[in-house]
């Protein structure tokens, strides 16, 4: 029983969680990384607006400036916003469609400690001689002339993590084929895994053209060849397609789980089942489809001809539809319901203006003549700020305090939750609103200072103060975590008291096999509907009580990671004239990975059995827990 | 899972791969996998396409005047033969035919390993001509293109070998039926590439 | 002493003021002020679009403001259960349909002007007598400035483009190193400038740069390409078709040797250390290494981006990399035998290159 919770020591905790396979601590894990790279990425973004604050401003030197607001980028998109979704895909989607675990655990925590290791090797660059300097894009002529090893932190670290998301994206769309329980038809799921079977879909195809981009260019830096090389006959425009044939579905990997997450709240905070559910599911599929077919509306500038520009322009512009369709379907799902202005509610009642504002200037950027003059301005970055902070990041702020309680069983302080929301939102908007007339004033982006001959220095001002509000909302949200933690009120199982789906028909943090018995599943919103007819338990089961089949913990995972980190410092450093060891480091990193490989499939690892009566004094300590915390009082809101 | 479950050929289920919740997942998991390497060889086959016969002036080595049919064509023919040798192995793990698997898998490592050394030695071949993996943007498109589908030759041949050891004294059961299926799934993908060279790199770069 | 309240009323309303007279920007740099025929279209998409969009985010707010207010917990009563509706198709038609026209509204004049504005076959078109009807520029982007070739008129400049105005403007662009983005705001859109094609479009200029304040347009590179990114400015200066004629045979003539005894000076040492890099004459010169300097003297800035003075031009050649880190100049003892210029020198460099013009 290695999974059992037993009280240990802070070692064996570490330890626990190193070797986990469990979908609830992975997604702690996820939580606690994408949260630590989220500050990291939030200090990056301090100084690139403390260094615009005023014209001609000498807080950071030209050079360190490009790091920045690479490292701000990179490390926002893949180490952040995209760990913390899978954090809440990974505790919840499975609870939502009735599951014990995802379809391959150790893939799992391989893919987390993928991302994990190759997180950390982006950001030693700091460390170890300067990061990469070529924006997040990385586009490939300034790439290769790109001094330094900056540039092949960005390629080995992101092809690192990168491998991580696909084995997390596959993981998803397997469990949530496979997994369901009885009743859960597809047309039954919850909007948030309907929203993370799209995004996973994404993520398949989504990565590997990243992955060949950044093989190429880690074999013309490192190894010598001439893809984008153009004395040798290469071509940096195939960079530039292959980063947005990823890049673009990126940013749908990263929303459609915000409003995955969004729809939730509307329906659970409103009392009221989602409208036009079939809508939004379809509207899902849409947009992850139509992802794929707009890449080179990044590239309108490029030169593809008025042709391609044409036909991109008008694909682009289908996208709003879809988009649209969701954001009416949420409306008139708080019309005619009762709203309750909980934390997560209010995240999601500010999302629909913030993010119908960060829409309406996409569909500006589609029309391609106009977007030759919004391109690569400041335009450009007011409007991904807004779909990405005003959609995805408050989508993040609101599922975390929406799912912590699930996570972690205590609930985040809801007054103080309401200062972060105001300083964050308030901020927020004050950054980037100003920030379109920064853009239509003529102010390219990627700046590392301006003229006072220019007159954007008033502007900028402002928006360096909307900054620092940001700052002081996320600070206060470090400050709820920490009481809260210290606090440790344990909560119920629906602590809103609104719950519809099935995680939060079982208690609040799971035990490690999730459900005792396998739910059947009667319609849309199950939880709700046992509860309209008054089913105390809040579930039906599909099965009687029985034996459980549980996958063991491993530590491989974390070795078959640890060698592809290690191999990526031979790989960096192998062309270095003095560094001999470069190359055996290298052989010994790969070494080290195939050969955990080789383990895990020589070692028959067949899991173990939860037996019947384990599991009835289990639920019994379950049922005793919530009868003492009854007695104290009542646990969540009311 | 049981593994010391004995089957017979008649206790034994038609489909073992997926028999199991754990085969299944693996089954549609692989699937998705093999999804997710189709775009990997596109983007490598659009690159290969975009940096054709592109080179620095003066380039000596172009698609037409280097690649000679008769040798690939033999790859060809041995990578195919071996992928029929690897759905009789199926075939066998089907029937709970072990020994016949083991030896139909044998054959097909067998054939991977000659295509492999055909394929070493056409790579010496170039470089001994001066086509060398630095020489251009063609040069480097090609052997990332081509070189790409051998390390997935060798990964599939490795899989191959592990398995037949791994289980070489215990046989069949459910827990390693998946895993002769899917290695030999991921022979055909390899296969399938490979026809997609074939034609593309060596048949319409010798037309020209 | 005015009153808390009264005081903060007046400073909330200046401050109002203020961003509202800032709110367009300026007129050499302003998307929002457009001067030339491309910019105007652009502009006229923008208020199109912005007024389409308007009306979007009217509607949505009107249903939302509504919703919010009307159906909060406090006024529909805590037990209350709403119905669970399960949606609308008629509802669903409509907000799709409403979207999809607004949509056709918008792509209509995107596709005209897309091919519009990419209709670049009148550049080659020719006079009778075999002379190019309308003027191209050849563009170079370099890390971190800008060479202007007048392939006709066999002339060429750096950093500031000179051009006719009431008339396309052709301009090739290709890079010799970095990929850039050539940009000059209120004249119309950027066109990326990439080291492997050249890409071409057209401008128009219908404003004469000597009306501004500052007497010139403000260009930018708008495709991050290295440390001084923020610093590739280059100017435009638009004359009438008159005067950009008498410009451009000011060009096409060689320089005139300066009389003053520093600047003769300034130019034997020029000729020691920097002519290897940059030309001095307009004419005939091929593209250089350097910026060409032929009209250095007429300049606005200093590099780009500082003002023109001899004293940001003496600092500027003693040590280039502390203006704009990366750039590909030598450092002044690498040219001058292993000493920095001394002061005397750099007040001769400065006094020479400062004659060197051809505006009257």
């Amino acid at each position: 029983m290695s999974s059992n919770a037993q009280k240990t020591g802070f070692g064996a905790t570490i330890w626990d969680y190193i070797t986990t396979v469990d979908h609830k601590k992975i997604a702690i894990l996820y939580l606690i990384s994408g949260g630590f790279f989220f500050l990291v990425g939030g200090v990056e973004a301090m100084l690139i607006r403390i260094q615009l604050m005023k014209a001609g401003n000498d807080f950071l030197s030209a050079g360190t400036y490009n790091e920045v607001l690479t490292m701000h980028g990179t490390t926002m998109i893949f180490l952040a916003a995209m760990p913390i979704l899978f954090a809440f895909m990974n505790s919840i989607a499975p609870l939502q469609i009735g599951a014990r675990d995802v379809a391959f655990p150790f893939l799992n925590s391989l893919g987390f400690w993928l991302f994990f290791f190759g997180g950390v090797f982006l950001n030693l660059s700091w460390f170890l001689g300067g990061a990469p300097d070529a924006g997040w894009t990385n586009y490939a002529s300034l790439a290769l002339a790109s001094e330094g090893h900056g540039i092949d932190f960005y390629s080995l670290g992101l092809t690192i993590s990168g491998f991580g998301s696909l084995i997390a994206g596959i993981n998803f769309l397997v469990t949530i084929i496979n997994m369901r329980a009885p009743g859960m038809t597809y047309m039954r799921m919850p909007l948030f895994t309907w929203t993370t079977f799209v995004a996973s879909a994404l993520i398949l195809l989504a990565f590997p053209p990243l992955t060949v981009g950044i093989f190429f260019m880690i074999f013309d830096r490192l190894f010598g060849a001439n893809f984008f090389d153009v004395t040798m006959g290469g071509n940096t425009i195939i960079w530039e397609h292959f980063f947005w044939i990823f890049g673009h579905p990126e940013v749908y990997i990263l929303i459609l789980p915000a409003f995955g997450i969004f729809s939730e709240i509307f329906a659970i905070f409103s009392r009221k089942r989602l409208f036009g559910y079939t809508a939004l599911v379809f509207a899902t599929i849409l947009i992850g489809f139509y992802g794929f077919m707009v890449w080179a509306h990044h590239m309108f500038t490029t030169g593809l001809g008025p042709t391609a520009n044409a036909v991109f322009a008008l694909a682009t512009m289908i996208i709003a539809v879809p988009t649209g369709i969701k954001i009416f379907n949420w409306l008139l799902t708080i019309w005619g319901g009762s709203i309750s202005f909980t934390v997560p509610m209010i995240y999601a009642v500010a999302f629909i203006p913030s993010f119908t504002a960060g829409g309406v200037t996409g569909v500006m950027q589609a029309i391609a003549p106009l977007d030759y003059q919004l391109h690569d301005s400041y335009f450009i970055v007011a409007h991904f700020h807004y779909v990405i902070v005003g959609g995805v990041v408050l989508a993040i702020l609101a599922g975390t305090h929406l799912y912590w309680p699930k996570m972690f069983g205590t609930m985040l302080s809801e007054k103080l939750g309401k200062w972060t929301f105001w300083f964050f939102f308030i901020g927020f908007h004050l950054t980037f609103f100003i920030q379109h007339f920064l853009g239509l004033m003529g102010m390219p982006r990627r700046v590392y200072t301006f003229g006072a001959d220019q007159g954007w220095d008033l502007f900028n001002a402002i928006s360096t103060v909307g900054a620092f509000f940001m700052a002081v909302g996320v600070i206060i949200l470090l400050v709820n975590v920490v009481m809260t933690t210290i606090k440790n009120e344990r909560v119920g199982n629906d602590p809103w008291g609104d719950g519809r789906t099935l995680e939060w028909a079982i208690p609040s943090p799971p035990p490690f096999y999730n459900f005792a018995q396998t739910p059947l599943v009667r319609g849309l919103d199950p939880y709700w509907i046992e509860k309209m007819e008054g089913n105390k338990e809040g579930m039906i089961y599909a099965e009687p009580l029985g034996d459980i089949h549980m996958p063991n913990n491993s530590f491989i995972p974390f070795v078959m990671s640890l060698g592809m980190f290690v191999a990526s410092f031979g790989a960096l450093y192998h062309l270095d004239g003095d560094k001999a060891w470069a190359l055996p480091v290298l052989i010994i990193g790969l070494g080290i990975t195939f050969g955990s490989m080789l383990v895990r499939s020589w070692k028959d690892d067949l899991g173990f059995i939860v037996t019947k009566e384990e599991l009835i004094a289990d639920q019994e300590r379950i049922q005793r827990e919530a009868q003492a915390r009854e007695g104290g009082k009542n646990g969540g809101l009311k | 899972m049981d593994l010391n479950k004995r089957y017979t050929p008649q206790t034994w289920p038609d489909h073992p791969e997926t028999a199991t919740l754990e085969g299944k997942n693996k089954f549609v998991g692989f699937w998705l996998l093999l999804a997710a390497e189709t775009v990997t060889f596109a983007s490598l086959f659009a690159t290969y396409l975009a940096l054709k016969d592109k080179g620095p002036s003066g380039m000596e080595f172009t698609a037409a005047g280097l690649f000679e049919l008769p040798l690939v064509f033999a790859m060809t023919m041995i990578l195919l033969t071996s992928s029929l040798t690897s759905v009789y192995a199926i075939y066998h793990m089907k029937n709970h035919n072990f020994k016949a698997m083991q030896a139909w898998l044998g054959i097909t490592v067998l054939l991977g390993l000659t295509f492999l050394g055909l394929e070493i030695y056409e790579f010496n071949h170039y470089v001994h001509l001066g086509f060398g993996f630095t020489n251009s943007a063609f040069s480097s498109a090609f052997y990332v293109l081509v070189g790409t589908h051998g390390a997935h030759v060798v990964f599939g041949l490795s899989w191959f070998i592990a398995l037949m050891l791994r289980n070489a004294k215990r046989g069949l059961n459910m827990y390693n039926a998946p895993k002769f299926y899917l290695a030999a799934l991921y022979w055909h993908f390899i296969d399938v590439v490979w026809v997609f060279i074939f034609t593309v790199v060596y048949l319409m770069g010798v037309i020209g | 002493m005015m009153k808390g309240p009264k005081k903060w009323r007046l400073f909330a309303l200046m401050t109002a003021l203020l961003v509202v007279l800032s709110g367009c920007g300026r007129e050499e740099i302003s998307t929002l002020i457009p001067a030339g025929k491309v910019a105007q279209d652009q502009f006229n998409l923008l208020i199109l679009s912005s007024v389409v969009m308007l009306f979007v985010i009217i509607v949505v707010s009107i249903i939302y403001v509504l919703a919010i207010v009307k159906f909060r917990r406090s006024k529909v009563g805590e037990d209350m259960i709403p119905e669970q509706v399960e949606g609308s198709a008629r509802l669903e038609f409509i907000w799709t349909a409403i979207p999809i026209v607004l949509l056709l509204i918008l792509a209509v004049p995107t596709v005209y002007s897309t091919f519009d504005l990419a209709d670049v076959t009148a550049m080659d078109a020719q006079t009778e007598e075999g002379i190019a009807e309308s003027l191209t520029v050849n563009v170079t982007g370099k890390l971190y400035w800008w060479e202007f070739e007048y392939p006709e008129q066999g002339i060429i400049t750096a950093q500031e483009l000179v051009v006719p105005t009431g008339e396309r403007v052709y301009f090739n662009l290709i890079s010799a190193d970095i990929k850039h983005s050539f940009w000059i705001p209120s004249i119309g859109g950027k066109l990326d400038v990439n080291p492997e094609n050249v890409n071409t479009f057209y401008l128009e200029f219908d404003r004469e740069s000597a009306e501004l304040d500052n007497g010139v347009f403000y260009g930018k590179c708008a495709e991050l390409c290295g440390p001084s990114h923020a610093l590739m400015d280059f100017k435009v200066k638009s004359l009438n078709r008159e005067d950009f004629d008498q410009w451009v045979a000011g060009m096409q003539e060689e320089q005139e040797a300066p009389t003053e005894a520093v600047a003769q000076e300034g130019q034997a040492l020029f000729e020691q250390s920097c002519i290897a890099c940059h030309a001095t004459s307009g004419v005939g010169a091929t593209p250089g290494v350097g910026p060409n300097l032929a009209t250095f003297g007429d300049r606005n800035t200093v590099a780009g981006f500082m003002e023109h003075n001899e004293e940001n031009l003496k600092n500027w050649i003693a040590d280039p990399q502390q203006y704009k880190p990366g750039n590909l100049m030598p450092n002044a003892a690498s040219l001058n035998n292993g000493e920095p210029f001394s002061d005397q020198e750099l007040d001769a460099l400065a006094a020479y290159l400062m004659g060197l013009k051809v505006e009257e």
